[in-house]
C-alpha cells in the first residue's frame, strides 16, 4: 500500500507496470486518472492550484486505503495525488489497484476515489478568465461516498 | 488555562490572514466552544465561524464533528469542505 503526494507528474504506464508485475497471483489491476478540465462551472480554467494539509493528507489517504482493503479482498493499493499549480490536462490523481479478480480491484478503485473526493484535505483554487475562485465541494460526491454505506 | 494549536486552511487562510495561531484555552471545551470564540473575534472571523459557510474541522489531523473535546497540545484544523481528486 503506497501513497504519494508531490507536485512532479506521474508515469501511468511505469506506475501500473510495477504494481502487475509485482506478484504472479495477480490476474486484474483496476486504475483511476483524474486530470484537469479547461471549464468549470461555464467558466474556462486556464490553471488552479492544489492546496493540502500536510501530515493529515497522507493520514487520511492510508486510512482510506486500509478501508478499502478490509472491505474487498485485493493485493496492493496506490494512491498518487499532485500539489501546487496545474493546467488542464495535467494529470493531478492516480489510484491503482491490483487483485485476483476485476469485481474486487474495480470496487475498491471506486470506494478510494469516493472518499478521497470527501474526505482527504486537498483543495482546489481556479484560475478563470474572471478571477481566481475558491472551487467549492459537491453534494454528488458526498451521495457518492455514501452508498458505499447501504451496501 | 492550556496551549493549543490552530490551523486554518484554504478559503479560511486567506479570508482571515492566518495561516494558524497558538491559543490558550480552557482544558476539554468542545470544537464547537471555540468556533464560538473565534467568531467572537467580529468581521471575517465572525464570518467565518457563524456557522453559516459549510465548515469541517479535524483534532489532531482526524476530521471531527463539533462536539469533539479539545486538550492541551492537540492540533486543531479549520477549513472548508475538500475538493481534491
Amino acid at each position: 500500500m503506497t501513497v504519494r503526494v508531490q507536485h512532479d507528474d506521474f508515469d501511468i504506464g511505469a506506475e501500473i507496470a510495477a504494481m502487475r508485475l509485482a506478484r504472479k497471483d495477480i490476474g486484474a489491476v483496476a486504475s483511476f486518472v483524474g486530470q484537469v478540465r479547461d471549464l468549470n462551472e461555464g467558466d474556462e480554467v486556464a490553471a488552479m492550484t492544489l492546496e493540502h494539509y500536510p501530515g493529515m493528507t497522507e493520514k487520511a489517504l492510508e486510512q482510506i486505503v486500509e478501508q478499502a482493503k478490509q472491505r474487498w479482498d485485493i493485493f496492493d493499493a496506490l494512491v498518487i495525488h499532485r500539489i501546487g499549480e496545474l493546467k488542464p490536462l495535467d494529470q493531478i490523481v492516480l489510484v491503482v489497484v491490483s487483485g485476483a479478480h476485476r469485481g474486487e480491484a474495480f470496487a475498491a478503485c471506486q470506494y478510494i476515489m469516493d472518499y478521497l473526493k470527501t474526505e482527504a484535505p486537498f483543495w482546489k483554487k481556479e484560475q478563470t478568465s474572471s478571477g481566481e475562485r475558491w472551487v467549492e465541494a459537491k453534494a454528488s460526491d458526498d451521495s457518492a461516498r455514501e452508498r458505499w454505506n447501504k451496501q | 488555562m492550556d496551549m493549543i494549536k490552530v490551523l486554518y486552511f484554504a478559503r479560511l487562510r486567506e479570508s482571515l490572514g492566518s495561516a494558524g495561531e497558538s491559543l490558550e484555552v480552557q482544558d476539554g471545551l468542545s470544537v464547537a466552544d471555540l468556533m464560538a470564540l473565534l467568531a467572537a473575534r467580529g468581521d471575517q472571523w465572525q464570518q467565518e465561524f457563524d456557522g453559516c459557510k459549510p465548515l469541517r474541522a479535524a483534532v489532531n489531523q482526524t476530521l471531527v464533528l463539533n462536539d469533539a473535546r479539545i486538550h492541551a497540545g492537540d492540533e486543531v484544523a479549520f477549513f472548508p469542505p475538500v475538493t481534491g481528486g
